[in-house]
């Protein structure tokens, strides 16, 4: 064994590597964490408030009775707290993140700077107009890009996330219909059973009623079931048609299925989620598109936080451009940006307002920052590399699992279950995959594939990093097919082991509640 | 392209073990009259960081920030202060960076954060159960409407007439698409009580707010009890979360629902967005809840853990007959909301509270000491609603000249109701004692 000068050891001895547990509950970098009420109090602060002056309150009596009694941390105490936490998460800045239809890409720091501008970040959304000029600029520039990118002539920017668009499209069709007079006749709204849930309940939401269509076996909308579909015409509101669509496939009939939705009277809704694998390639206003919403925080990188927030602009054709929602901007002839806020005027055909203000701000400048940062040229790339990931993932995978559907795909590669020895589970690979320092892949969805494994490497990961998942996988994968019974465990070395959805579901427990002093007194 | 990692050579080694011979082997499916050949015209081409920032500060540069002066605009959302580390945590990659927490066995850090997240918003709004977050107050308080109309199995909802308009306006959108009837109660400054009355056999719910757009501060309590008398739901609104360290919260009232905007704690003005959603509801109601809830359990190992929870109420298992139709919400928002709410503790809260009414009653003595001037709300926490004598469009504008943005002209929010020379005014802890001389300084110049 070597030793320095201090008789200090300089080299491992060996040892067995016993597995333990700590007296602290930490284990080595990871650190235990309790809840918040089980280490502060409510009287601990984390800032320096000056004292009130104590003056005559103007409340009227309407005053608080009980305090919150929430407990509160000092600074570092929550500094803390919130590391210790952050390291139990994992994100798309530790490792590829190959979740389908969520689009997880590198979110750019640049992005992040720029919104935090007080131009942006520190102006209220009714403050005088003239005093946001630059704010309406802006918006008034995103637009004009999401315009030009989908070869749309309109477009709503005040959704708030990807299912708030879908709200948008569908009460802009709702509108359209109202003012056809046939609001209360045409209510049946075409989905496909591969749609994701927040296409039907988008439509429900509505007050249409769902009629689902078939898959065929390309993975593409079943062309026959659709023309059944439509043997009846006067009820039809429109379909809801996510392209390329959730088995990571374009819709080769789509051009076909927007002239038989036309032909009927109703209006195509296109689901945008998708849209990183076409963007600067195809342009959805050459395909009988009516309304798509887009998810900035999928194809324009702004962060998905854990969660949103999120921003869902939906472009409009000429037929329903009429019916969008206030608020939008105007350029007024004298060069000024404006705000037009009320269904009145120039707006007087517009469905209302679907939110509070004006829009996810700070997703704008986020996305208008990366759009710039690529460029027309750079977005086509993004599209490109975006697909020849997915496929290359694919074409390392097929021979130990099974892709769902023959041919290339887009952005997105689709398996089932169908390789995998009997009591093994799309879950087990999903969690085994957790043990390899990956986030798991969608995992049973779509439905119209068992035990779907939907992977979306993104165009910001590089080949190295796609070998090493592939490595990974195809690993996970043989040991799947020979029933490999260790892999119902996984994930065996991530901050928690499986939990117990059941239970959580069973007698929910849903916040924290203050131990009783009995409790407390038999510990 | 800085953000592209692939080579060439990657790219040419990739498509060899694919088999295809270029990227447009892959988009043969797409129609060929819609397969676009070169880049999209009319667009730049990609920027290095310098210039895009140059841009970006251009356009920035034109708008005048809330910190470059007195500052005086509420109704919704307002200036406060966001402590220096609550930016830093939501900025950390850990949280930034990470999705919806599907595979919770690497995501107990978001998850634990909306268990305290809940658990916060339940105590503040002293209601029995919370969710993780809607997108913001004025789509919290629409579904909870619908909401009511669900559990009471009936058709009408009745707004008070001091609801926020835009909360009115999405509120009334989203009911009549599902075919319930929205009566709207005259505006009024102080006509929240007026909801006990009106409520019939009929209603599934009354929505009043407290404080209401103009201020008003009132207790919802015989509201409460007027609505439960005739099986209808009290749904209690607020757009400022701050306010409910000091004011009667909507659990002290009897409401069934309370729906809100968190803004006000741990988030940024944003130019209106992104905020937070605060969705509370009493525990009888929760299976009938829109949104994500996250749920304490146990792993493998028997430890304590977390989850979301009571997922069949929502659009990815039920899908038709989901309780909403939202899927992503405002994860990061209310991380920031929790973070800068741990900051605080329930003691800084309610003193926080209360410097924001100390700001405000300092505001309405000065304002209401000008000769011509007149504060309309009665009962208020930080914001209330003045008349002066000339136009309010007016007031503003010249305001504006003397440096100082005074509020909100309530034509702007009520084009049709006659109040153009009210303007709707607000205080926080950011709005200093030379602040106010100098907006009472300048408003005497002008009237």
């Amino acid at each position: 064994m070597g030793m320095n000068t201090q008789g200090r050891p300089t080299a491992p001895a060996s040892a067995s590597g016993a597995t333990f547990e700590t007296v602290s509950g930490s284990r080595g970098l990871l650190q235990r964490e309790d809840l918040l009420f089980e280490i502060g109090t409510p009287e601990t602060t984390g800032v320096d408030l000056p004292k009130p002056k104590g003056t005559k309150n103007r409340l009227g009596g309407v005053k608080r009775k009980v305090d919150t009694g929430l407990a509160g941390l000092s600074e570092p105490q929550a500094v803390r707290h919130y590391m210790r936490l952050s390291q139990k998460n994992y994100a798309i800045d530790l490792g590829l993140f190959p979740l389908g239809s969520c689009t997880m890409k590198h979110n750019p720091r640049l992005n992040e700077k720029m919104a935090r501008l007080p131009g942006f970040a520190d102006i209220h959304p009714l403050q005088p107009q003239a005093t946001v000029q630059g704010a309406l600029e802006l918006i008034d520039e995103l637009a004009t890009w999401l315009k030009t990118l989908t070869g749309m002539p309109s477009v709503a920017m005040s959704p708030k996330a990807g299912a708030h668009g879908e709200l948008c499209g569908m009460l802009a069709i709702r509108q359209a219909l109202i003012a056809r007079g046939e609001g209360d006749t045409r209510k049946r709204v075409l989905v496909p059973e591969s749609a994701h849930g927040t296409n039907p309940a988008t439509a429900v939401q509505c007050g249409f009623i769902v009629d689902e269509i078939k898959a065929d076996k390309r993975g593409r909308v079943d062309m026959e079931d659709l023309k059944s579909k439509l043997a009846r015409t006067d009820d039809i509101a429109g379909i809801m048609l996510t392209n390329p669509n959730t088995c990571g496939l374009f819709e080769t009939d789509i051009k076909n299925i927007a002239d038989l939705i036309h032909t009927a009277g109703g209006y195509f809704y296109c689901d945008g989620a998708n849209f990183n694998a076409i963007v600067g390639r195809v342009r959805p206003g050459d395909l009988g598109v009516d309304a798509m919403h887009i998810n900035l925080h999928k194809t324009f990188s702004t962060p998905h936080g854990g969660g949103g927030p999120g921003s869902g602009p939906t472009v409009f054709s000429q037929a329903l451009a009429p019916y969008a929602p206030v608020p939008f901007v105007t350029k007024d002839e004298d060069g000024l940006f404006r705000l037009v806020e009320h269904v009145d005027g120039e707006a007087s055909e517009s469905f209302g307002r679907m939110v509070a203000f004006h829009g996810q701000m700070g997703m704008f400048v986020r996305a208008l920052t990366y759009m710039l940062s690529h460029g027309a040229d750079g977005l086509k790339q993004v599209a490109e590399d975006a697909v020849l990931n997915a496929n290359y993932v694919q074409a390392r995978l097929k021979h130990v699992m099974t892709p769902a559907f023959d041919g290339f795909c887009m952005h997105e590669a689709l398996f089932s279950d169908a390789f995998t020895a009997d009591g093994i589970e799309t879950i087990d690979i999903a969690k085994a995959l957790i043990d390899e320092g990956y986030h798991p892949m969608t995992m049973y969805f779509p439905l119209v594939v068992h035990g779907a494994m939907l992977i979306e490497p993104t165009e910001t990961e590089s080949k190295a990093e796609l070998d090493r998942f592939c490595d990974a996988l195809e690993s996970i994968a043989r040991r799947a097919a020979q029933g490999d019974e260790t892999l119902k465990g996984a994930p065996y070395l991530a901050p928690a082991r499986r939990l117990d959805e059941t239970r959580a579901a069973r007698k929910p427990v849903l916040k924290w509640t203050a131990p009783l002093p009995e409790q407390i007194a038999a510990e | 392209m800085r953000y592209l990692p692939l080579t060439p050579e990657d790219r040419a080694s990739m498509l060899a073990t694919i088999g295809a011979k270029s990227a447009d082997d892959f988009y043969t499916d797409v129609p060929k009259a819609a397969r676009l050949k070169a880049k999209i015209a009319g667009l730049p081409d990609h920027q290095g960081e310098l210039a895009v920032e140059r841009h970006m500060t251009k356009l920035a540069a034109k708008n005048r920030s809330a910190s470059s002066g007195p500052f005086f605009v509420g109704a919704g959302a307002y200036k406060h202060h966001v402590p220096a580390t609550v930016d830093m945590i939501i900025q950390r990659s850990e949280f930034l960076t990470t999705y919806t927490p599907y595979q919770p066995e690497i995501a107990q850090g978001t998850l634990q954060t909306l268990f305290e997240f809940q658990t916060q918003v339940a105590a503040l709004t002293a209601m029995d159960v919370a969710n993780a977050s809607m997108y913001d107050g004025s789509t919290a308080c629409a579904e909870a409407a619908v909401m009511a109309a669900r559990v009471t199995k009936r058709k009408k909802v009745i707004l008070s007439g001091g609801l926020h308009p835009h909360y009115a306006a999405a509120t009334r959108l989203l009911c009549e698409a599902q075919g319930l009837t929205v009566v709207q109660l005259p505006v009024a400054i102080d006509g929240e009580g007026e909801l006990a009355k009106s409520v019939d056999g009929e209603t599934a719910c009354v929505i009043g707010q407290s404080p209401n757009v103009f201020g008003t501060v009132t207790d919802l309590t015989s509201v409460a009890k007027s609505a439960h008398d005739k099986g209808a739901l009290l749904v209690s609104v607020f757009t400022e979360a701050v306010s409910l360290g000091l004011v009667t919260p909507p659990g002290e009232m009897g409401a069934d629902i309370a729906a809100g905007e968190g803004q006000s704690i741990g988030n940024g003005l944003n130019f209106g967005g992104p905020y937070v959603g605060l969705f509370a509801c009493k525990e009888k109601l929760v299976r009938q809840m829109p949104g994500r809830l996250c749920g304490e359990t146990v792993d493998a190992d028997g430890k304590r853990g977390f989850v979301l929870t009571l997922s069949t109420r929502e659009q990815h298992i039920r899908r038709d007959k989901a309780t909403s139709n939202i899927c992503t919400n405002s994860g990061l928002c209310a991380l920031a909301f929790t973070s800068h709410m741990t900051l605080l503790g329930g003691k800084g809260l309610k003193q926080l509270a209360e410097l924001n009414h100390e700001a405000a009653c300092e505001l309405a003595d000065t304002l209401g000491a000008l000769k011509g001037v007149e504060v309309l709300t009665p009962r208020f926490f930080n914001e209330f609603a003045i008349r002066t004598p000339v136009d309010a469009e007016a007031v503003l504008a010249m305001l504006d000249e003397a440096g100082v943005v005074g509020g909100v002209r309530a034509s702007r929010l009520f084009p049709k109701d006659h109040l153009g020379d009210v303007i709707l005014v607000a205080a926080t802890e950011c709005t200093t004692t030379e602040d106010i001389a100098a907006y009472a300084a300048a408003l005497k110049e002008i009237i």
